[in-house]
């Protein structure tokens, strides 16, 4: 009967692997976290793997989530089967062809990783605010509350469909379930063939539009029919939840595992219940059990299945005969409603119930919400919803999980109720991202769940920063299916892979009483204990914990594992957690070692089994004294001088306790202070630059390329020098411009993630020695105290007069950043751009973001790297979406349009008070300058003097929006993802529309931010997730669909190759009243090198002809030369020379030399032809080139 | 003309082949050295570095960002295709033995024994007819005398012809205290042949940037002369078979390195330059000059020049550098 097979996987792969097998047609947009089933089926469709009926689907990137639903709803109009996959703002988008695709009665399945919708910001993390908003949509929706749920709901869902016709959005929790690993029986195609019924989907294709039996649909109605034929389906919908409970009983009958619409389980007796849908169920379902065991309470919990079509008789069959309270369950907010959407619905389906006699009595309902953007859910907090239903009035629109200290809406829970069973071993890692820390648990986990009878359950915590990340791995194993789907916090296992990590986070926090903890240290097991900060040392006495360490860098150099110490962290866990005998693990390491590697090479294979073998000799147990004995404290998690706000908010969320804030703690719309990044020492770097002043030349381009602004440059007085530290070095300013000044290069110690660009870019060279330049790297640990003051001491150096820096590459780098510190990419090719914009015009700039890695270095909490200069100026900066953002940016400009226009005439309205001279030199005032847009801030202030006398209410208008009267560079920032694929429309729209905004495109080739999947940027040749066997299209010329308009200046930059030129398109962009167009090389990780290389792989891009370097500017137009000007020389490097250096490029000549040598060669021919084409649009043209930009701000 | 020659125990129609370069690594180019005629085809070599290093080196861009960061768990499709460094060569080594009836050489390149030598066993299995195995060393360590050189270089030898039993040829560099008692070891090792010399790629420097360049020159016929003498010298003590390798640019150049005693003839530069089809128009040389003066096959001609056999053996050895110098001094 049974013929499934037991496996670990996290949902996202379990879902795929359904949706896959029952599709013909799949249409995908990568969104997280729902982007790895899209990722999984493009990887099944290039390796081959057939669906049920012997075919490969066909899987299609679109250009926007909106582009995929259109193309799946003609997909099934066509008479395909076909799925997609999406999640939050992604699922937005298909709502208008949801509409459609349920109107017309289709069957189909979509599968969504329920995510948070962003409001006052954006969240990546899991609840129900996007299906919620799908609910009228007409689709049927089924919930999948665990990752083997999630396998056997796609299924249903599939199946139902076909049954019903009416279409499916099959849901389950973003990351609490779709990136869950657990062990999980899994269905083969024999199950899935059962299931699927032939006959209805010879139904669905005989629906199909095809001329040979044409058919037509989407007619437009009128009022004599619309309301009429929209009425005609009911029927279906009536039958659907029938289907679902046919489909449910057939699949029982096959894999043993029983679905009802509604599940009920807990006392049949029970008098308090609580309804839930989601992953929380789970969590409700494992505390009643509990609470029955411990306290003896009758409870359950009703886990709503099919929440639309919403059967009612089900529901109240569903309920124990006794229920007297029942608390509803949101995870999701709806604002001014009466309630949230499940709430309501239980509401109404209990008097609807009660009206038509099928409920004798009325419960009362509570409702309340939980779990906003994967919120913790856990055994306390329902015991607290569980305690409010005793309570004579239970309060009702309450939450569970924070502290409203606001509105008081919050339910009291006890944080320390521990209520996991004793018979599971839960571990908790602490790891780098870049030490394979997770990787290493996974593979534990699958060897635990595949190899033993255990059950198995990992789920991975992962960092807000991109560079120097740390990941906290949870990991339960026991007896039976796990359902604690919330965090680990009394763990019998922790693990600390990095020594640092005592320091900043209180990771003993999580060991249980008794408890294992296994520390990497540099330290032997006779030296670690006095190295201990005081509070680590305390947990490990008062907790009595058995302490173990090993150094695992140094069995990693010494077995050639390089940086990479998984192998190792994860042998001691086996060796000393007992989860198996050491030496079955150790069979069972290397077994799995030998899955993963086997087929790259023997090497890798023999390296990891030196790694295991020498692991077991250099892991010691500690024997710890009995008493706490060292003077090391844990350093305060921000310094003493950080603002309040830092203080008390920012520094929680950077100890991970951000759980605790109130409500009180927060804004009450989203925004947020910036300048916060400075406050977050890192320290991530093991290495940072020295400067040797003596053989500088003093050119600042290693300010000019460092990614997170921790190089500076600073020309100044000499007299400022008075009490420098004295390891502060300086020298004196050798060009004309600042005669007599000093001269500095100041490291940031702490914040420089050791990237080596700075030192890759440095030109000077010591002549005797060229192997010496005027930067080098050196260990950060020593000199980071002293280097930590000097940079202070820097800080607070004057800044540069603005007005007298000459913007060239050196001059723009005396220029303070107002973008420091991100959480970016160590070695990032994007900020150095976004950096310089902001040197260059942060204190006049308002900046809109496209979500994407730029806004999530720009944007994502705990900390904030825009900042201000003295004057309290600097970028405004928000995000709105992914696909509007350059509408949302051109909207900045069309208000500060109005500003203007408002502050004109009020100006003009009241110059006989403010004095005719002053408010013609405010009007006439070019301000195309530093020094103009200087002398018009002044004017502005003794304009707000005189407007200081003036007693009129356009005065007090005027003195509102007078700073409107100073220019305002309007920038619109995004990645290619954006630029060419979902936000196209819209640029294209605004760079049309001729007003004065500049884009800059951060081009990657790749979304990068959602794991590298191929864009339109995406270079011919290049392999990236949706095109693992190598891109076949050339990369899109968004440059030269710009050029077309004519009015439109357009630069293509690289900083690396030519950083002249970069310096001189961002001037002269910012500087015409027309849209820019700024289309920036940025090398990422995404293209596979170590990105201290990345300067030179821009100077190859440049030289081998792939990324021409040109500048547009039709100001040039009719002035006897042509507006393009080429700026990069002909090529005289190969092609190859510039791809063979990238993984991205490696792995498709890998897989397939000939397919690789035919693009390249036709890479080759296509940038000849492009570049022939700009040489002859660069020629001037003897008639004249049309008008001079037709601009609409002046 | 019968031009046929037994090189490495291999009957080849012709001594002219295509050495060890990446003429061999498309298809089509295989295929037109094939129809131009060519004895045989020499792969380009697999370094041991690319065998080790470059592997370790893709893996580790690859997974350094996995598992990092919420939204992107990896940065690179999981491709279960994505062959590492000798099977995409024991891949395209196997399409080429498909492709072309003519032997084909896969030609390993390390100097350091380890690991790497297994994919000898693979190359044969992949069907490679002889193996080229490159001992490309420079000895930089002041530490490791001469004798521990040529030992390490003898036990990667070794370990290769330990591995295989299809024919293995070394090729050497010019450089040895005793050039001669070397290969003479080698042969005691067991090899099969024996090809003359290696080119070295010397990096040039940058004096304004103070920074190394690698340059990549190619051989003229200039470079002829070093191999002459030595297949000269050793074409009479030794058994395994001979190539020449590197300076043949002619007809002419090709059947001097015949006289003095090679069994096959790789070329590689005049290939680059010119294309496969050259190998029509070297061939094309020898057999008008062989002609012209009445030889109707290889045999006749082949060490005919040695130093057991030509006139003035001695002009092979110092007298001929003597020679020289003096001829410099006349001019």
């Amino acid at each position: 009967m049974n013929n499934a097979v037991m496996a670990t996987m996290d949902a996202n792969e379990a879902v795929a692997s359904i949706a896959y097998r029952s599709s013909e047609v799949i249409a995908i947009y990568p969104i997280t976290p729902s982007s790895p089933m899209g990722e999984f089926s493009d990887e099944w469709a290039s390796q081959n793997k057939k669906n049920l009926w012997g075919n490969v689907p066909s899987i299609t990137e679109m250009q926007s989530e909106g582009g995929a639903a259109g193309a799946v709803h003609g997909a099934l109009q066509a008479g395909s089967l076909a799925t997609t996959f999406t999640a939050s703002q992604g699922l937005l988008l298909m709502i208008p062809n949801m509409y459609k695709i349920a109107g017309e009665l289709t069957p189909f399945v979509m599968h969504v990783t329920a995510r948070t919708l962003a409001t006052h910001a954006l969240s990546i993390f899991g609840d129900h605010s996007d299906v919620m908003a799908c609910r009228q949509t007409g689709f049927a929706m089924l919930c999948s509350a665990s990752v083997q749920e999630a396998h056997d709901m796609a299924l249903i869902s599939h199946a139902a469909t076909l049954r019903s016709r009416v279409p499916f959005l099959h849901f389950f929790d973003g990351f609490r379930t779709s990136h869950e690993v657990a062990k999980i029986q899994v269905m083969d195609d024999a199950i899935l063939r059962q299931l699927i019924d032939e006959s209805a989907i010879k139904a669905h294709r005989e629906r199909a539009l095809t001329p040979d039996a044409p058919k037509l649909r989407g007619t437009a109605q009128n009022p004599d029919a619309f309301f009429q034929a929209r009425e005609a389906c009911n029927g279906f919908y009536t039958a659907c939840p029938q289907a679902v409970k046919d489909a449910m009983a057939k699949f029982a009958q096959i894999t043993g595992r029983k679905y009802e619409l509604f599940q009920y389980v807990g006392s049949p007796d029970a008098e308090r219940i609580i309804v839930i849908m989601g992953s929380g169920a789970e969590t409700v379902d494992q505390t009643v059990q509990r609470m029955q065991e411990r306290y003896g309470e009758k409870l359950g919990v009703l886990k709503v299945r099919l929440f639309r079509p919403w059967s009612n008789q089900d529901f109240v069959k569903a309920l124990p005969k006794n229920v007297r309270k029942i608390a509803v369950l949101d995870r999701t907010k709806e604002p001014g409603s009466i309630g949230e959407p499940l709430y309501q619905d239980i509401v109404t389906a209990l008097r609807e119930a009660r009206d038509t006699g099928l409920l004798a009595g009325e419960p009362v309902v509570v409702g309340g919400r939980y779990g906003l953007s994967s919120k913790e859910f856990t055994p306390s907090m329902v015991k607290a919803v569980f305690d409010n239903l005793k309570n004579a009035t239970p309060k009702n629109h309450f939450t569970i999980g924070i502290m409203d200290d606001v509105t008081h809406t919050s339910l009291d829970y006890d944080p320390d109720l521990n209520m996991e069973s004793d018979d599971v071993v839960k571990a908790v890692f602490f790891g780098l991202g870049a030490d394979g820390t997770v990787g290493a648990n996974k593979n534990s986990i699958k060897i635990i769940g595949e190899e033993t009878d255990n059950f198995a359950q990992g789920y991975f915590v992962y960092d807000s920063k991109k560079s120097g990340a740390i990941t906290i791995s949870h990991l339960r194993f026991g007896p039976r299916p796990i359902r604690s789907a919330y965090l680990i916090t009394k763990a019998n296992f922790v693990a600390s892979h990095q020594f640092n990590f005592l320091e900043k986070y209180d990771v003993l926090d999580y060991a249980a009483p008794g408890a294992t903890f296994l520390l990497n240290s540099p330290f032997g097991k006779d030296e670690v204990w006095d190295q201990l900060p005081r509070e680590v040392q305390q947990y490990i006495v008062e907790k009595k914990l058995k302490f173990y360490v090993i150094d695992a860098y140094k069995v990693a150099k010494d077995t050639g594992m390089g940086g990479r110490i998984n192998t190792i962290m994860q042998t001691c866990f086996f060796a000393i957690s007992g989860v198996l005998p050491r030496e079955e693990a150790i069979t069972q390491i290397k077994k799995a070692i030998q899955k993963t590697y086997g087929k790259k090479g023997k090497e890798i294979v023999e390296k990891n089994f030196a790694a295991v073998d020498h692991t077991l000799a250099h892991l010691f147990e500690v024997q710890v004294p009995g008493k706490v004995t060292s003077s090391i404290k844990m350093p305060p998690i921000v310094s003493d001088e950080a603002p309040d706000f830092v203080k008390k908010v920012s520094a929680l969320m950077l100890a991970n306790k951000g759980d605790l804030l109130p409500v009180s703690a927060f804004p009450v719309d989203g925004t947020w202070p910036l300048a916060t990044t400075q406050w977050e020492k890192r320290n991530i770097a093991t290495e940072i630059p020295v400067w040797d002043s003596s053989i500088c030349i003093q050119c600042n381009k290693c300010a000019m390329v460092c990614p997170h602004a921790a190089i500076r440059a600073k020309v100044y007085p000499g007299e400022s020098l008075a009490g420098a530290p004295e390891t502060f070095k300086s020298n004196d300013y050798k060009a004309p411009d600042f005669k007599g000044s000093k001269f500095t290069i100041q490291v940031a110690p702490e914040d420089c993630t050791g990237c080596k660009l700075c030192v890759a870019v440095c030109p000077a060279k010591d002549k005797s020695n060229p192997k010496h330049k005027a930067l080098d790297m050196a260990p950060q640990m020593p000199l980071r105290q002293p280097e930590k003051e000097n940079y202070r001491f820097f800080l607070n150096l004057p800044e540069v007069d603005r007005t007298a820096v000459r913007l060239d590459v050196k001059g723009t780098q005396f220029l303070q950043p107002l973008f420091e510190y991100s959480g970016a990419c160590s070695g990032c090719g994007e900020t150095p751009y976004v950096k310089l914009l902001t040197q260059l015009f942060g204190d006049r700039a308002i900046i809109s973001n496209a979500t994407g890695c730029s806004s999530i270095y720009g944007g994502n909490l705990p900390t904030t790297p825009y900042c201000t200069n003295k004057d309290g100026r600097g970028p405004a900066w928000a995000n709105s979406l992914f696909e509007d953002n350059a509408e949302f940016g051109l909207g900045f400009r069309l208000a500060i349009n109005s500003h203007k226009e408002i502050s004109t005439a009020l100006l003009k309205g009241l110059a006989p008070q403010i004095g005719e001279n002053l408010v013609r030199e405010i009007l006439e005032s070019k301000q195309d300058d530093e020094a103009s847009i200087a002398a018009q801030r002044k004017r502005i202030e003794a304009l707000r003097l005189k407007l200081k006398s003036i007693q009129t209410a356009d005065a007090r208008i005027l003195e509102q929006l007078a700073d409107y009267l100073v220019r305002k560079s309007v920038w619109i920032l995004g990645g290619d993802g954006w630029a060419y694929d979902i936000g196209y429309g819209g640029l294209d729209h605004v760079l049309a529309s001729g007003h004065d905004v500049n884009v800059l495109v951060l081009d990657t080739e790749v979304y990068s931010n959602t794991g590298g999947q191929q864009s339109k940027s995406t270079p011919m040749g290049a392999s990236a997730k949706f095109a693992a066997a190598g891109k076949s299209m050339p990369k899109k010329d968004l440059g030269l669909m710009a050029m077309a308009y004519g009015n439109v200046y357009v630069a293509r930059i690289a900083f690396g190759a030519k950083d002249v030129q970069t310096v001189k398109a961002f001037t002269e962009a910012e500087s015409y009243r027309g849209p820019s167009l700024i289309i920036a090389y940025s090398h990422c990780i995404a293209h596979g090198y170590d990105l201290g290389f990345g300067l030179e792989q821009q100077r190859l891009a440049v030289e081998s002809g792939y990324w021409p370097l040109y500048r547009y500017d039709p100001r040039r137009a009719g002035v006897d030369q042509s507006p393009l000007q080429i700026d990069s020389n002909p090529p005289k490097a190969r092609l190859a020379e510039f791809v063979k250096n990238e993984t991205r490029f490696r792995m498709v000549e890998r897989q397939d030399p000939e397919r690789f040598r035919r693009l390249l060669a036709e890479s080759d021919t296509h940038a000849a032809r492009r570049l022939a084409l700009y040489q002859e649009l660069a020629k001037p043209l003897s008639v004249g080139n049309g008008g001079n930009g037709a601009s609409k701000e002046n | 003309m019968d031009l046929s020659t037994s090189y490495l125990g291999l009957k080849l129609r012709s001594p002219l082949m295509s050495g060890a370069s990446p003429l061999a690594d498309d298809m089509d180019m295989v295929r037109r050295l094939e129809d131009s005629g060519a004895g045989a085809i020499v792969m380009h070599s697999l370094f041991e570095e690319q065998i080790t290093g470059e592997k370790l080196a893709t893996i580790y861009h690859m997974e350094l960002y996995s598992d990092s960061y919420s939204e992107a768990l990896n940065y690179f499709p999981r491709s279960e295709e994505f062959a590492m460094g000798p099977d995409q060569y024991l891949e395209h080594l196997r399409k080429v033995k498909q492709a072309v009836a003519i032997p084909v050489i896969a030609s390993l390149n390390g100097s350091t024994p380890g690991g790497w030598t297994d994919y000898a066993k693979q190359m044969e299995q992949a069907g490679a007819d002889a193996l080229e195995l490159n001992t490309y060393t420079v000895a930089t360590d002041a530490q490791e005398s001469g004798n521990a050189v040529e030992n390490r270089t003898l036990e990667v030898i070794r370990a290769v012809i330990d591995a295989v039993s299809i024919p293995v040829a070394v090729k050497i560099s010019p450089f040895y205290s005793s050039l001669a008692n070397f290969v003479y070891q080698l042969e005691d090792k067991g090899i099969d042949g024996l090809v003359l010399f290696n080119r070295f790629y010397q990096p040039d420097i940058d004096i304004e940037l103070l920074e190394v360049k690698p340059t990549l020159k190619l051989s003229d016929s200039s470079e002829l002369l070093l191999r002459l003498r030595w297949l000269a010298i050793l074409s009479r003590q030794i058994s395994p078979s001979l190539a020449c390798s590197g300076g043949v640019h002619t007809g002419r150049d090709a059947i001097k390195a015949i006289m003095t005693g090679a069994d096959g003839v790789q070329v590689v530069s005049a290939l680059l330059r010119h294309g496969p089809e050259y190998l029509l128009k070297l061939r094309e040389e020898m057999v008008s000059w062989m002609e012209e003066n009445c030889y109707s096959n290889l045999r006749e001609m082949r060490g005919s020049m040695g130093l057991a056999r030509c006139p003035d053996p001695q002009a092979f050895e110092r007298a001929n550098y003597m020679r020289t110098l003096h001829s410099w001094g006349a001019t």
